[in-house]
């Protein structure tokens, strides 16, 4: 049987004034919602983050080819068609002698000044910077490179690469394993709040139904004053995200200079990962609630 | 209208609460139970608006068989009983208006039709000042008129009232007997457990009195019939 509008409007008032008439029940249960909820966002927050930065400076590596002084124009084509027939190549790019020396002197600011005397009589490498499709191929790359002609050092920084790639094999797998067993504790600990306010009122649902009440009828109270409890208890939150993201991002990304390491832009990662936390929170508290009133409508 | 054949009713712990009954009530009627305490008369109320199902035989009310009815029915048989519990079942966190009110939100009337109707019934009980008050902020008697207000307010056909005036002083009583009267004479049938000599002799009706879970008396205009 379809519901009455004017039916709909009275179960959303029962479930407004329940979270008063509720009161501590009510206050504990947006207490355990806040509290997990913080825990599951800063965390969350965190590990998205590292994992953006593993995954820039995973994207970052690159093989540095340097090639023999005494490749001649020919050669140094040659090579790069050789390079780019490798399997897995992204990109290869041809770096001049003065394209090098100018980064150098770049990066090494007012220091830099004295290289400017190597502009005449420059003693860098041609260099190709070659990218793999994927991250990980990178040193099976470097070493077909390697057995190339007129190639005279291949570089990609191999260890700090190894370690990094491992490094972040481990971090993104415990960052997940945290963040889910995270999320079910959240769900376990709030439904376990909530069932146990509804379940000091099981004679209410028992004398509801005494009087004629259908199923129905005393579910959606319920489930209306759920969802609040859990929009509710994802205020604080939101708040904190938003509010302590802010406060990071504009202090700290400037003093994180290295190029390739940024935190995720404020807007629009802040803003998405509230409103996730504010669906994490209406549906926990909606589930806990109509879980748990189901148990006592076998009457 | 109510009709019991062969009703036996066993609980779960292997008490027997009735044992053979055979009743039949017509619409309109004013039936008093009457019997010693643990002696049927609550499981016997309870059996009708099917808080209880018998262990064996029938029981019709209206035109429907409650060994036959779904579930999901069973709401709309307790909208057509009004039930005066004993132990007043109120919700505890509802104010007097909203307990009373909610009878009728279930059967989704109109706001404004709630209100009249609450108002009206509050006041037939004797509970208009008190509609904005919690149960627990009254007295029994008071929370037993509560109980009477929600039972009466939806016009059932059939209002079952278990020991409704066992818990007020003999003016209340008195005067929650003149409101069955007279809802009962607009055509509403009333069955009442009772343990009160004094009404039962004064305001004479019929009386069935069950001893041991069955049927011992069944008289109309009859006397209560036990010294207390």
């Amino acid at each position: 049987m379809a519901m009455r509008f004017r039916t709909f409007l009275r179960h959303v008032r029962e479930g407004f004034k329940n979270i008063f008439r509720n009161g501590w029940m009510t206050i504990a249960s947006v207490g355990a919602v806040t509290t997990t909820l913080i825990l599951v966002a800063v965390f969350l927050a965190l590990v998205l983050n590292l994992n953006e930065m593993a995954k820039s400076i995973e994207d970052d590596v690159q093989i540095n080819t340097m090639i023999d002084l005494t490749a001649t124009e020919d050669d140094i084509i040659e090579l790069g068609d050789k390079i780019e027939q490798i399997e897995g190549i992204d990109s290869v790019s041809f770096s001049s002698n003065d394209d090098e020396l100018q980064k150098l002197i770049v990066s090494m600011g007012e220091e830099g000044e004295a290289w400017h005397l190597f502009e005449q009589d420059n003693p860098l490498n041609h260099v190709y910077i070659v990218r793999a499709l994927v991250p990980e191929d990178t040193e099976r790359i470097a070493s077909e490179i390697a057995e190339f002609n007129y190639v005279d050092q291949v570089n990609y920084g191999k260890d700090v690469v190894e370690q990094l790639f491992e490094f972040n094999k481990y971090a993104r797998t415990i960052g997940l394993a945290l963040v889910i067993a995270l999320v079910f504790t959240a769900i376990f600990l709030i439904s376990n709040t909530i069932k146990i306010t509804i379940m000091a009122r099981s004679t209410e649902i028992s004398i509801q139904k005494l009087v004629g009440a259908t199923n129905g009828f005393i579910r959606w109270p319920f489930f209306i004053e759920g969802l609040l409890l859990g929009v509710l208890g994802s205020i604080v939150p939101m708040a904190v995200i938003l509010g302590g993201y802010y406060y990071l991002y504009t202090n700290f990304n400037d003093q994180i200079t290295f190029s390739f390491v940024e935190m995720l832009p404020f807007n629009p990662f802040a803003w998405q990962l509230s409103l996730m936390i504010l669906g994490i929170g209406a549906i926990i508290g909606i589930w806990g609630s109509v879980m748990s009133v189901r148990k006592f409508l076998k009457v | 209208m109510i009709l019991m054949k062969d009703i036996y009713k066993t609980y779960g712990n292997g008490v027997t609460a009735l044992n053979g009954v055979n009743v039949d009530i017509e619409q309109g009627e004013f039936v008093y139970i009457v019997g010693p305490s643990g002696a049927g008369k609550s499981t016997f109320i309870k059996l009708m608006y099917r808080e209880e199902k018998p262990t064996k035989g029938s029981i019709i009310i209206g035109d429907t068989d409650l060994s036959e009815i779904k579930e999901r029915k069973v709401p709309y048989l307790r909208r057509d009983i009004g039930v005066v519990f004993q132990d007043f079942k109120l919700l505890p966190k509802m104010s007097v208006y909203e307990n009373v009110a909610f009878a009728l939100e279930v059967i989704e009337e109109s706001p404004k039709s709630i209100r009249k109707q609450v108002m009206e019934v509050l006041e037939v009980v004797g509970l208009k000042n008190k509609a904005r008050s919690l149960p627990s902020e009254l007295s029994g008697g008071e929370q037993q008129r509560v109980s009477i207000a929600r039972a009466i307010v939806n016009h059932p056909k059939i209002v079952i009232a278990d020991e409704p005036t066992g818990n007020l002083d003999p003016d209340t009583s008195w005067g929650i007997m003149k409101t069955f009267e007279e809802i009962n004479a607009r055509g509403t049938t009333i069955i009442m457990a009772t343990h009160s000599k004094e009404i039962v002799n004064t305001i004479k009706k019929r009386v069935i009195a069950i001893e041991g879970g069955i049927i011992v008396r069944d008289e109309q205009r009859g006397e209560y019939g036990y010294e207390i």
